[in-house]
């Protein structure tokens, strides 16, 4: 099961500021817990998520063995023109998700 | 003299400050019923109920998919005989567990998709508590989101609702507790700091914080007889779906919140 939810507005005007959020599907394993015969069980988290608009980064941040499954952010951007924003999750594992939305600015 | 040294007790107590209630536990009255929601924090509340904050809705977004799926020998879909899940699923989690004629006992939600996979889609049941029968569970129970639960009048339950609401009442377990001790009479108070709730099962299959992850009705269930210390019983055992059965009929009138957040 590899699913985002994305939640960027449809519409804004020039210079509104908007908000941005992201639910990307993940375990999250830590890497400290142990089974019950005492192996552990590896780490397996994203390492990084980045957002783009048309290729320009608005937001990147990079997440640890404290982060709970399923991580979800939240950020705002300023809206200037209408375009397409990137989303990408990078993790362990070869762990690598990308999504996109679009914003129509008037 | 027995009886004697009884009231003489029960007057120090009573003159120390100590009073002994009742112990017989009072179920409660409809309109005091209140959804765990209500116990949750502002932001636990806001991540439920935004669609694309609620990580429930990964799951819900799966089931769709294998509603479209051909899993079994006969080459069906649940879509082939179901159609649009959205006008043919409405409503039906909130009448469940629902009476099955065939097996003669109530069948919950997951076991109902299990039948139907055995019997129309010659494909095998879904093991318990693991991502797809979760996850369908979870996207047939979402096109309820909302209605209120009224559970199946079949007049055949009437037996397995009792047994359901005797096992809810029946003090159990090396702690010696009834979940009514908790959910019944002490609803308002915490435990350990989170709130005891009252066990209100109206938005199963739900995302737990503390789980991290999407779980059934029976999964909680079986938390809290472990709580209780008390002999656990397995997932889909017919005692479970009874006390899922009288949960529901206390629920009742309740707004179906699946797929809810809890901490």
């Amino acid at each position: 099961m590899a699913a985002a939810l994305i939640n960027v507005p449809k519409k804004a005007k020039n210079g509104d500021i908007i908000e941005i959020k992201t639910l990307m599907s993940h375990i999250m394993e830590t890497g400290y817990r142990h089974t019950t015969s005492g192996q552990v069980v590896p780490r397996d988290i994203i390492t990084s998520f980045t957002c783009r608009f048309e290729g320009e980064e608005v937001f990147r941040a990079d997440l640890f063995p404290a982060t709970a499954a399923n991580p979800f952010f939240s950020f705002f951007t300023v809206a200037t023109r209408s375009g397409k924003f990137d989303f990408e999750w990078v993790g362990d594992n070869g762990f690598s998700e990308t999504a996109s939305a679009s914003i129509t600015v008037e | 003299m027995k009886f004697a040294a009884t009231i003489v007790m029960m007057c120090l107590l009573a003159a120390t400050g100590i009073v002994i209630r009742p112990l017989i536990a009072t179920e409660i009255p409809e309109a005091g019923r209140k959804s765990g929601y209500t116990f949750m924090s502002p932001e636990t509340r806001a991540m439920q109920d935004d669609e694309t904050s609620n990580p429930g809705m990964l799951w819900v977004l799966d089931g769709e998919k294998l509603w479209k799926q051909k899993p079994g020998s006969a080459g069906k879909a649940c879509a082939d005989c179901h159609g649009d899940a959205s006008s043919t699923m409405k409503s039906v989690a909130a009448r469940y567990p629902a009476w099955d004629k065939s097996v003669g006992r109530p069948v919950n939600l997951e076991q109902r998709i299990n039948l139907c996979r055995v019997r129309h889609q010659q494909a095998d049941p879904l093991p318990y508590e693991k991502h797809d029968l979760l996850a369908l569970t979870a996207f047939v129970a979402e096109q309820s989101h909302g209605m209120s639960i009224s559970p199946d009048p079949a007049p055949e339950l009437e037996p397995f609702l009792a047994r359901g609401r005797d096992l809810f009442l029946h003090r159990q377990g090396q702690l010696n507790l009834g979940c009514t001790n908790c959910h019944d009479d002490n609803w308002d108070k915490h435990l350990a700091g989170s709130a005891v709730t009252q066990a209100m099962a109206n938005g199963y299959p739900m995302y737990r914080l503390e789980w991290q992850t999407l779980g059934s009705l029976e999964r909680r269930l079986r938390n809290c007889i472990n709580g209780m210390r008390a002999q656990n019983f397995d997932f889909g055992a017919p005692e479970l779906v009874e006390l899922e059965l009288y949960l529901m009929s206390r629920a009742r009138g309740m707004p179906i919140e699946t797929p809810a957040v809890r901490p």
